[in-house]
């Protein structure tokens, strides 16, 4: 089967102006320009840095999203007691209505 | 939020084809969540159906749920797809805090089902619909926006979530471009969804709700200048949540793409929301590239790979195919072409089913369902299965006129007893006084004040004009409310003026 999670086995990663720009669109941070000009360098060399994983696994190697050569692994359609709403909540920084309050919502509905 | 001018539908057929493709969520029934065991019920106080797996709290590890997984395959072999015989979850990553992972588990490029096809039956015409893919995936938590004026995201200070339904499990069924319906797209539409739901029903993976959120359709469409081989830039309609509101969508959505394009605009590739009170859609989000989502195979479950015994097991415990079972039950109801396609058309088949299982005619079941019923839905605006009457009901009120108790026209009242929820149809004739009378003493006595106020018909009737008997039948019943035994008014009426 393909794999599409893996990389090439380039180890050259660039990640443009524009591209940085979108992903904090998408991430509803507000970037000037000069924090562009700034992070996408940056970024740059961390992807590099990471890509260079690519060059350890020679052309013998597959590339594999699980390490294990299992499938088929399933539970039956059983409840099982899971948290109550005091466990559940206790973590989160803020609870209204026994509903975990969050900040306000930037963007649309995914 | 701006108003727009639509073109008629009229003009926009002359000039522009419409492609339609529908993405259609099924809510699974299982007991348990995909990936944890917690409970699925609707309606449970929030917050109380959750664990660290569908909290998505560090640590916790996900296994699928296998009745999920049989029920995905059950409805991609009924959809005629292909089986996968090694696909995998992935990761779909957003901002949206309706998934406590920061991602959503789907799949993303190896669906369970693809490639399949249904037949829909529009006025006595097939449509093939061809269906791309069928995925498995998880629901998302729910939202409240609180601080807005109408509890929408925009103007709220903040939200609350409850993540009840986050994690339940969801089959996600894309069409591919359905092209060439013309005039009847947004009946297509309807009728493909309407379709998928009765199919939904028989294979019992789901509770098929539209209200209640457990199906939920959203409507892709385009516009292409007539006779242009390709497809125009198209808009993704939310929030169709209901049978109704699919073929409402659809029309509308075909309009404004048509006076934006008059005009020389251009079709934003963007989400839009459904609104079924004004029947509008409003602009959401820009549609995010699949690439926005970063997908990524998902590293704590393991690929599923149905063997093919298990796909033909399964093959095996499938309802009759929709077509075969319609010419079976047109077969022994004795319908006509007509009378079949009208049932089908009002989405009555199945409701004409049980009723006759219920002991109704075949005749009787369909004509109920058909008129009174039907207008009664079209009335309220929802669909004649939601009309508030069961097949059940349908048949006990038949069985009343059958037995002389009641007559059709005081049936009526007794399906607005029904939908008040007066009670049993026996309840509701007793409480509401509509039994039909053939007593002879008050039908005498009514007969005879018909005959002194009408004594020129009288006369008719005295010297033969026997057809003339009709008006004072007419007259008693007005008299006794509709709840005269006509038969035996008549034979009153002779015996007095023979
Ligand atoms: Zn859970």
């Amino acid at each position: 089967m393909p794999d599409t999670s893996g990389s090439t086995a380039s180890a050259r990663v660039e990640i443009t102006r524009a591209e940085v720009a979108h992903l904090a669109t998408l991430a509803r941070i507000d970037l000037s320009d000069a924090e562009l000009d700034h992070l996408a360098p940056q970024l740059s060399v961390i992807l590099e840095s990471v890509a260079s994983i690519t060059g350890v696994a020679g052309d013998e190697v597959p590339p594999t999203s699980h390490p294990l050569p299992l499938t088929n692994v399933f539970r039956d359609d059983v409840v099982v007691p899971g948290l109550t709403p005091e466990q559940a909540l206790a973590g989160a920084p803020e609870v209204e209505q026994q509903r975990f309050s969050v900040p306000r919502i930037l963007g649309d509905e995914q | 939020m701006s108003t727009v001018t639509l073109r008629s539908f009229e003009e926009t057929l002359e000039k522009y084809d419409p492609a339609l493709g529908l993405e259609v969520h099924v809510e699974l029934n299982t007991e348990s969540k995909m990936f944890c065991g917690c409970p699925t019920e609707f309606g449970a106080e929030p917050n109380t159906q959750v664990c660290p797996t569908c909290l998505g709290l560090p640590g916790a590890m996900p296994v699928v749920n296998r009745k999920a997984v049989e029920s995905a395959i059950r409805i991609g072999l009924a959809l005629n797809c292909q089986i996968a015989e090694w696909c995998r979850f992935a990761r779909k990553n957003y901002f949206y805090p309706d998934m406590p992972k920061n991602f959503q588990t789907s799949q993303y490029d190896e669906p369970i089902a693809f490639d399949g096809w249904m037949d829909v039956e529009v006025g006595g015409e097939t449509y093939r619909v061809e269906i791309e893919r069928a995925h498995m995936e998880e629901d998302t938590g729910k939202s409240l926006h609180v601080g807005g004026a109408t509890g929408r995201i925009h103007g709220a200070d903040h939200s609350l979530v409850d993540y009840n339904r986050a994690g339940i499990p969801l089959i996600e069924i894309v069409t591919r471009p359905i092209v060439g319906a013309g005039a009847k797209a947004p009946e297509v539409a309807k009728a493909y969804v309407a379709q998928l739901r009765q199919l939904i029903i028989a294979l019992g993976v789901s509770d098929a709700r539209m209200d209640q959120g457990s199906i939920r359709a959203d409507v892709n469409l385009s516009l292409a200048p007539t006779g242009a081989d390709r497809l125009g830039t198209r808009t993704e309609t939310k929030n169709v949540n209901s049978l109704r509101s699919v073929e409402r969508a659809v029309r509308y959505e075909m309009q404004r793409h048509a006076a934006i394009l008059d005009a020389g605009g251009t079709i934003l590739q963007e989400t839009r929301h459904w609104h079924e009170d004004t029947g509008i859609t409003t602009s959401g989000r820009e549609k995010s590239d699949a690439e926005d989502y970063r997908y990524f195979p998902e590293p704590d479950l393991v690929p599923v790979a149905p063997t093919r015994e298990w796909v033909e097991e399964l093959r095996a415990t499938l309802p009759e195919n929709p077509t075969q079972k319609r010419a079976r039950l047109q077969a022994e109801w004795g319908f006509t072409d007509l009378e079949m396609r009208d049932t089908v058309g009002a989405g009555a088949l199945a409701l004409v089913e049980e009723t006759i299982a219920a002991g109704a005619t075949p005749q009787a079941a369909r004509k109920w369902w058909l008129s009174e019923l039907a207008r009664r839905a079209n009335d309220a605006g929802v669909e004649v299965a939601e009309v508030g009457v069961t097949p059940a009901q349908v048949a006990e009120v038949q069985r009343l006129v059958d037995a002389g108790t009641i007559n059709d026209k005081l049936a009526r009242q007794v399906f607005d007893g029904l939908i008040a929820g007066e009670g049993t149809p026996e309840e509701i004739v007793a409480s509401r006084g509509l039994a039909v009378v053939s007593d002879d003493g008050a039908l005498g006595a009514a007969v005879d004040k018909a005959i002194e106020a009408n004594p020129d018909v009288a006369q008719k009737i005295r010297d033969g004009k026997v057809a003339a008997a009709g008006a004072l039948i007419g007259s008693v019943m007005k008299e006794m409310r509709g709840q005269a035994d006509a038969g035996r008014v008549r034979e009153l009426i002779l015996e007095k003026l023979s």
